[in-house]
C-alpha cells in the first residue's frame, strides 16, 4: 500500500459479516430485508449513491451484477446485486423502494458506470426514474412505446406505433468548424458485422471515430415475460435455450437450473452434476467456435477458410451434443433437479466418438493458430485495437472472456463453484493485452480447457457404477417456493455471468424473473474501446466482444 | 485442335451442313457435354417464361440477413456439411439490392419490424421470402409477448415457410429447394393484404393515440401501427 493513500481502508479481500456490513452503512440502512443469496439492506431513495460508494470503496464490492427492479402493490423497487471480482461469494444487495405515485429513485451511474443500461432497462420496462441519470430513455423498446410492459396495470392489447426515423448526428452543431466536419454513419440495423440486429450510430470525423451509441432493442421478445408467466418445474426450461442462441444452451439452462434449485432447495445428484458439466463444456466450446469463425469473418471478409474450417468443428461438438440431447441447438436436456435422460446406449459409442473429437482438437486449435493468430494482416488488424483497461471493464461489469481478456481474473466456474467444477483439474484463462487479440486468445485457450474438462467427466462417467447412475432427484411436481423469496444466482456462460434474479410469491409461477445477461455489460464497454479508433476497428471491437443479441435484448 | 477446325466427338463423326453451322465460329474451350447432347440443332424450342424461370430458380442470390436463433441454423446451412450452395442458391449477398431471396430467421418484434419491411422494399423485383421457423409463422414460442410480432407474414408476403424451432439444416435446404422449383414452375404465393403496412404519420387515422405523439413524431416520419388486439 503506498503512502499517498487516503484513510479509506481498501480491504477488499476481507470478508465482513452482514452486521459489520450494517454498521459500515450506519444511518443509511433503513431495515433488513435478506435475500437466500446475500443479505439485503433497504436504504432511502436518495442515498443511492453515497451508499454504493461506501461499499466499493471501504469494503470491495466493486462489481455491480445487475439491477433488478420490480412493482409490488404499494412500492416500486430497485435491487442493486453487488459482489467482488476478488471473491463473487461475497455479495450484498442493497433494496431501493420508490413511490408508488411518483417512483423516482437516485441513479447509481456516477459511482457504477455499468448502472447507465441498466437503469435505462428498468425505466423502460418497469417506470421507475432515476435522477441524475445522464441519459434517461427507452432503451429496448421503440421511444413512442405507450406504457411500461413488466408494470402492473399494463395492457399489453393495446395499439403502438414504432417509428422508422431518420438518425440524426448528434454532434454535427458543436463539432464544425473550418476544419473538420462529421458525418453520420448507420451501422446496421441489417448488418453483416454487427452479428445480428444490432444498431450502431456512429459519427466518424475523417476515418475516425468520434462517437458510436449502441442502439439495442430489436430482439427484444419479452424473455423475462414468458418466463414470468411459465411454472417453475417445466415450463421455463426451454426458454433460456433461446437468450444466448450460439448453442450455449446448456449453460444457460444451468443458470435456471442453479437458481431454481438453490430457491426451491433441491439436492442434484452427483452423476447428473457430471453428466451437466460435460454438455455445459461442449456448449461452451461450440459457442467460442462460432465467435472464432464470426470473427474472422469480420476481419477477414466474406466467408472464408477460418469460417469454414471453425463450422465444421462446431458441427462435430453439435453431432455429440445431438446424441446427448436429442437436438441440434435448443436442448432443453436440464430439469430441476437432474437432467432429462441418461447418456445414450451404447454408451461406449458416444464416449468414443467423445474420445475422437477431443483427440483431434489439438490439431485443429493448431491450424486456427496458424491460419488466423499468426497471420501478421490479423494481428495488425486485432494487437492494441479496441483497448480496454481491467478497471473500466470493472466498472462497467464486464465478465467472461471480454474481462479476462483485460486480466481480469474471474471465472465462476472456480470463484463460486457449481457442478462439478471444484473436483476437476483446470485453469482459468487470463491475457494482459486488453486488446482484441487478447480476447481471441482467452477464447480460444478456453476451448482446450474446455477439452480437459470433458475427458475428466468422460473418464469419471465411464467408470460410475451402474446402479448408482441417478439422474434426477426428486422434485415435488408443483414447485411453490415460499412466498417472499428472493434469491441471485450466476453461472459462468459462455460470453460471462449470466444471472437470474428470482422472487417468488407462493405460487408455481415466479413473481419476478429478471436475466442479467453477460453481453448486456459487455456491450456497453463498446464506446471505451471504439472512440478515438478506426472504423474498421469497431467492427474488430465488436467481434472481438462477441455479443449475441438475443442475450441482450433478451 | 485449332478453332478453325469443326468440333467432332468419337462417337458422331458425321459432319453434316447444320452441325458445322452451329460449332464453327467458337473456341474449343466452349465445348460441353451439354452441347453434345442437343445434337445437330443450333436451337432450343421453349417459352421464354419458362426459360427464364428456369434461370431464376438456378441461380438463387440470398440475403445475409441474420436475426435470431434460426440465423445460426441458417449459417451452419450455408457452410461446411449442408452446404447449400449445391442447389445453386447458397451466396448470401450483404446488401439487399444484390438479393433476389430474403430468408426471415428469427423473432420479428415491433422495432424490427418497420426495418425488415424496408429492407424488403430494397430487394429488387422478382424477390421471394422463405420463412425460417415457428416465430416467423405465428410468433413461435414468444407468441405472447408483449413485443413481438406475431409472424414475419403480418410484414411481408411470405412464399415457404419452414417450421421447427429451429428447423434443422436439411429442413431448411428442402425449404429453398422447394421454392426453387416453384420459382421455375412460375408459380408465386398469393398476394394476401398485409395489416401492417409502413406509412407516414399524417396517413394514420386519428385517434387517442396518435393525437398524443403528435408532438413527439414529425407528419412525414415513416410509422408502422401495430393493432395488437386484433393480432390472432
Amino acid at each position: 500500500m503506498s503512502l499517498e493513500r487516503p484513510d479509506t481502508v481498501d480491504d477488499g479481500g476481507v470478508e465482513r459479516t452482514p452486521d459489520e456490513l450494517e454498521a459500515l452503512l450506519g444511518d443509511l440502512v433503513v431495515d433488513r430485508d435478506d435475500h437466500l443469496n446475500a443479505p439485503a439492506f433497504v436504504i432511502r431513495p436518495d442515498t443511492v449513491q453515497e451508499t454504493l460508494r461506501t461499499l466499493k470503496e471501504q469494503a470491495g464490492y466493486d462489481h455491480l451484477s445487475v439491477v433488478s427492479a420490480q412493482e409490488y402493490e404499494n412500492r416500486y423497487e430497485s435491487i442493486y446485486h453487488l459482489k467482488k471480482y476478488d471473491d463473487p461469494t461475497q455479495e450484498v444487495s442493497i433494496v431501493v423502494p420508490a413511490d408508488k405515485d411518483n417512483p423516482v429513485s437516485e441513479s447509481a451511474e456516477p459511482v457504477f458506470r455499468t448502472a447507465d443500461w441498466h437503469e435505462r432497462e428498468a425505466y423502460d420496462l418497469i417506470g421507475i426514474e432515476y435522477d441524475d441519470h445522464p441519459d434517461m430513455r427507452r432503451i429496448l423498446l421503440p421511444e413512442t412505446w405507450q406504457g411500461h410492459p413488466l408494470s402492473m396495470d399494463y395492457d399489453k392489447d393495446r395499439p403502438q406505433i414504432a417509428t422508422l426515423p431518420e438518425h440524426a448526428n448528434p454532434l454535427e452543431d458543436h463539432h464544425k468548424d473550418a476544419e473538420s466536419d462529421t458525418m453520420f454513419l448507420n451501422i446496421g440495423p441489417h448488418h453483416p458485422a454487427t452479428h445480428g440486429v444490432l444498431h450502431l450510430k456512429t459519427v466518424l470525423d475523417g476515418e475516425q471515430v468520434a462517437d458510436v451509441e449502441p442502439d439495442i432493442g430489436y430482439l427484444h421478445r419479452s424473455e423475462e415475460q414468458m418466463a414470468q408467466s411459465g411454472t417453475y418445474r417445466h415450463q421455463i426450461m426451454p426458454y433460456p435455450d433461446r437468450w444466448d442462441y450460439i448453442s450455449a444452451g446448456l449453460l444457460n439452462e444451468w443458470a435456471y437450473a442453479r437458481a431454481a434449485e438453490d430457491l426451491a432447495d433441491i439436492e442434484v445428484p452427483e452423476y447428473a452434476q457430471v453428466i451437466r458439466t460435460m454438455g455445459a463444456e461442449m456448449c461452451r466450446i461450440a459457442a467460442h467456435m462460432l465467435a472464432l469463425a464470426t470473427f474472422a469473418l469480420d476481419i477477414n471478409g466474406d466467408f472464408t477458410a477460418t469460417f469454414m474450417y471453425a463450422i465444421n468443428d462446431r458441427e462435430r461438438v453439435q453431432n455429440l451434443l445431438e446424441d446427448l440431447t436429442g437436438q441440434r441447438l435448443m436442448f432443453n436436456y436440464f430439469r430441476l433437479g437432474g437432467v432429462v435422460w441418461d447418456l445414450p446406449e451404447p454408451r461406449e459409442e458416444f464416449f468414443s466418438k467423445t474420445r475422437d473429437f477431443l483427440d483431434q482438437l489439438p490439431e485443429s486449435v493448431e491450424e486456427y493458430h496458424n491460419l488466423i493468430t499468426s497471420n501478421e494482416v490479423f494481428q495488425m488488424r486485432t494487437i492494441d485495437t479496441g483497448i480496454l483497461p481491467p478497471e473500466v471493464a470493472k466498472n462497467y461489469g464486464a465478465t467472461g472472456p471480454v474481462a479476462r481478456g483485460s486480466g481480469v481474473d474471474y471465472d465462476l466456474r472456480r470463484d463460486d463453484p457449481y457442478g462439478y467444477y471444484d473436483e476437476l483439474d483446470w485453469d482459468v484463462v487470463t491475457e494482459d493485452g486488453c486488446d482484441n487479440f487478447s480476447r481471441l486468445l482467452v477464447r480460444m485457450r478456453e476451448v482446450e480447457e474446455s477439452a480437459k474438462i470433458i475427458e475428466q467427466c468422460v473418464d469419471l462417467l465411464e467408470d460410475w457404477p451402474e446402479d448408482e447412475r441417478n439422474i434426477q432427484a426428486n422434485v415435488p411436481r408443483t414447485l411453490r417456493p415460499d412466498d417472499d423469496t428472493e434469491i441471485y444466482r450466476a453461472v459462468e456462460g459462455a460470453k460471462g455471468e449470466l444471472g437470474i434474479y428470482i422472487r417468488a410469491d407462493g405460487t408455481d409461477k415466479p413473481a419476478r424473473f429478471k436475466i442479467r445477461s453477460p453481453c448486456f455489460s459487455n456491450l456497453q464497454t463498446l464506446p471505451e474501446m471504439a472512440n478515438g479508433e478506426y472504423i474498421p476497428d469497431v467492427i474488430a471491437a465488436l467481434g472481438s466482444l462477441d455479443v449475441v443479441l438475443g442475450e441482450v435484448d433478451r | 485442335m485449332s478453332s478453325d477446325q469443326p468440333f467432332i466427338t468419337d462417337e458422331s463423326q458425321v459432319v453434316t451442313e447444320t452441325r458445322d453451322a452451329r460449332i464453327t465460329g467458337q473456341g474449343d474451350r466452349f465445348n460441353s457435354r451439354l452441347r453434345e447432347a442437343f445434337g445437330s440443332s443450333p436451337f432450343i424450342l421453349t417459352k421464354f417464361d419458362k426459360f427464364l424461370n428456369w434461370c431464376r430458380g438456378s441461380s438463387m442470390f440470398m440475403l445475409q440477413f441474420g436475426i435470431a436463433c434460426c440465423s445460426i441454423e441458417m449459417m451452419h446451412t450455408y457452410a461446411v456439411k449442408h452446404d447449400l450452395d449445391r442447389f445453386g442458391s447458397g451466396v448470401p449477398r450483404a446488401s439487399p439490392r444484390q438479393a433476389d431471396v430474403m430468408i426471415v430467421p428469427g423473432t420479428i418484434v415491433s422495432k424490427f419490424a418497420p426495418r425488415m419491411k424496408r429492407v424488403y422494399d430494397q430487394m429488387p423485383e422478382p424477390k421471394f421470402v422463405v420463412g425460417m421457423g415457428s416465430c416467423t409463422i405465428s410468433g413461435g414460442p414468444f407468441q405472447e409477448g408483449y413485443n413481438v410480432i406475431k409472424g414475419a407474414e403480418e410484414v411481408i408476403p411470405i412464399d415457404i415457410h419452414v417450421p421447427g424451432c429451429p428447423p434443422r439444416p436439411e429442413a431448411l435446404v428442402y425449404g429453398v429447394v422447394k421454392l426453387q422449383e416453384r420459382v421455375a414452375n412460375g408459380e408465386a404465393a398469393p398476394v394476401t393484404v398485409k395489416p401492417y403496412e409502413l406509412e407516414e404519420f399524417s396517413d394514420l387515422e386519428r385517434d387517442e393515440l396518435v393525437d398524443k405523439l403528435t408532438d413527439q413524431i414529425d407528419d412525414d416520419e415513416l410509422v408502422m401501427r401495430y393493432n395488437f388486439a386484433d393480432s390472432p
